[in-house]
């Protein structure tokens, strides 16, 4: 079995923010995150798919379709975005790393070819703070 | 001997922004900025790296105490762009496009301000990790 990581990235807006909450308890909540026109970050996507090389090619998957898929399905929707406002997959969740990385997951894993397994995802929204995903 | 000495505090502010010309269209604007001209923004994690350059104090041996730089830094830089929006949030930026140029300059001209005119200042902003400014040039 052999682990294969693709690294991509994308930048976007967001705002940690619960409508069903007063401007002051989001913000006692989420703090400067909740400033309500949205800050943002560089983000650092990392997909793990895992499986037995093809016997012919050597490869587990050719990384360079992989990176395409990723790139369609995506980054396409979340490259220089507003994810509160933009991001349909987004719609009515607080935009949490916690919350875009499942939602990444959930885009991603049905346009896979079958023979590819996710593994993992992992998402740095800073260099100090990131999320995993196992599914 | 007159040894001058580059010291260097580095921080880390989050943004949203978006670039455009108020004039343009948002078609005109699309086809000079691309993707960083959608008007809902997008954002950053801006690395900020500022150097001062001098002879170190021959009693205490510094050029600068770092911990009064990064008070500077923080109260006079990141307390005004860390998480805010810099089009919407800074009156900086209001009329002035934040490219990582036009950043770069007004976090300059703001420190410039508060040290010491013997002590030489220059500063690094990494927009993302492959793309960077820095003043002077």
């Amino acid at each position: 079995m052999v682990f294969l990581t693709r690294i991509e990235h994308f930048n976007a807006a967001h705002k940690l923010y619960n409508p069903n909450w007063s401007r002051e308890k989001n913000e006692e909540v989420f703090g400067a995150c909740a400033n309500e026109n949205w800050h943002g970050h560089n983000y650092e996507l990392y997909i793990t798919i895992k499986g037995d090389p093809d016997p012919d090619t050597g490869f587990l998957f050719d990384v360079k379709k992989l990176s395409s898929i990723i790139k369609d399905q995506v980054l396409e929707k979340l490259d220089h975005k507003n994810l509160n406002v933009e991001v349909d997959f987004l719609k009515g969740k607080i935009c949490s790393t916690e919350n875009l990385i499942i939602g990444i997951w959930n885009e991603l894993l049905p346009q896979l070819p079958k023979q590819v397994k996710l593994h993992a995802i992992k998402l740095y929204e800073t260099p100090r703070i990131f999320v995993e995903y196992f599914g | 001997m007159n040894k001058k000495v580059a010291i260097f505090r580095k921080e880390h502010f989050n943004a949203a922004h978006r670039l455009s010309v108020p004039e343009w269209t948002d078609e005109q604007n699309f086809e000079v900025f691309g993707k960083c001209s959608n008007p809902h923004y997008h954002g950053h994690n801006y690395d900020l790296v500022v150097k001062v350059t001098g002879v170190p104090d021959p009693k205490t041996g510094y050029v600068v105490n770092l911990s009064v730089l990064s008070d500077l830094i923080q109260k006079h830089v990141l307390a005004k762009f860390d998480h805010k929006n810099l089009n919407l949030d800074t009156k900086e930026f209001a009329s002035l496009n934040p490219t990582a140029e036009n950043i770069v300059l007004v976090i300059y001209e703001i420190l410039r301000e508060k040290i010491d005119p013997k002590l030489d200042l220059s500063v690094r902003l990494y927009e993302t990790e492959r793309n960077f400014v820095e003043y002077p040039a």
